[in-house]
């Protein structure tokens, strides 16, 4: 076992976890959409498909994440976010995103990614206007923070696809699930 | 510049995918169906000529007055034509090999079903650029 030492950098990270060639990945991802566009028809629903896997894939990659991280607890939300942007996308898709535009609590920030190896090729059409390509992102966040008990919800603001400069996620936390031993002590 | 020069797109259904009137000249409706015409003509030599060699630039395939057919197939079948009226062989043949770069960029876009007309805003500024550039 390697001697458990402070925090991983985001290219430490990434530099130890196995990738695929990067059109192999966006040509697959983009493959999904496609298909989920033909089987589901609706572009709302494919938004909400898109999240569902997100969701799915949330759950188990924050294992993952924690197992090769080596973070420690973090002690706020401001934290986490700082973990997910610089450790989390680096690892994962080999970016990182800003963190800004927190509001007064502290409950709710924005992630901004300059470049997203998602949409490399991708160009909306007009019968797709409405859809959020990148869907599957923010369903893996929202996955992630709930294993970790954080609800949170999370919502696209800018997209380059519908000609914004960046793009940016909206994540905010709505309630934050305390531990608990599942069990009383004289059970 | 070109004074007449009409691109298409045919797909390798025979479909034309992509049609640009890309000359200086000011436009006239009858001969753009004409120009048509004539590119639709010359897909049967092309058919017989793409299997006939092993490069993608077929040169000038045929001809119409003094209007000349250009033709460049990809490995797919897809078929670029150009009428143009024109002589320099080495700017067309460039402005193939850019358009080849562009007509790859669509068809990675998963959003874009081969063989589907191509609807890019994008696509359509970037040819007439390079038809300025090269014709």
């Amino acid at each position: 076992m390697p001697p458990l030492t402070g925090p991983k950098s985001g290219d430490a990270l990434f530099g130890s976890v196995e990738r695929v060639n990067a059109e192999l990945f966006t040509l697959t991802y983009g493959a999904i959409v496609r298909q989920l566009l033909t089987d589901l028809e609706e572009v709302e629903e494919v938004n909400k498909q898109l999240d569902q896997m997100g969701y799915n894939i949330g759950t188990r990659l924050v294992d993952e994440f924690l197992a090769k991280s080596n973070v420690s607890r973090c002690v706020d939300f401001k934290e986490t976010a700082d973990v997910i942007a610089k450790l989390g996308f680096k690892m994962f898709l080999g970016v990182t995103a800003t963190v800004t535009n927190w509001d007064a609590e502290g409950t709710s920030c924005s992630f901004v990614l300059e470049d997203n190896p998602l949409v490399d090729f991708v160009e909306l059409p007009d019968t797709c206007q409405g859809l959020q390509y990148c869907n599957v992102l923010s369903g893996v966040i929202r996955g992630a923070l709930e294993m970790v008990s954080m609800k949170t919800e999370v919502t696209w603001v800018r997209d380059m696809l519908r000609g914004d400069d960046a793009y940016e996620m909206r994540v905010k936390l709505t309630k934050q699930v305390p531990e608990e031993y599942p069990y009383k002590d004289d059970d | 510049m070109a004074s007449t020069a009409c691109f298409v797109i045919v797909s390798k259904n025979d479909i034309p995918i992509y049609e640009a009137e890309v000359g200086s000249a000011p436009k006239r409706e009858d001969q753009a169906y004409q120009h048509q015409f004539i590119l639709h003509a010359a897909l049967d030599v092309v058919q017989d000529l793409a299997w006939a060699t092993n490069t993608m630039f077929l040169k000038s395939v045929d001809r119409f007055d003094d209007l000349v057919v250009s033709v460049y197939v990809t490995a797919g079948h897809t078929r670029f034509m150009l009428l143009h009226d024109s002589r320099s062989e080495d700017g067309i043949k460039s402005f193939f090999q850019e358009v080849h770069e562009l007509y790859i960029k669509i068809f990675l876009n998963p959003l874009y079903l081969p063989g589907s007309r191509i609807t890019s805003s994008h696509f359509d500024t970037k040819v007439r650029a390079l038809a300025r550039k090269y014709l």
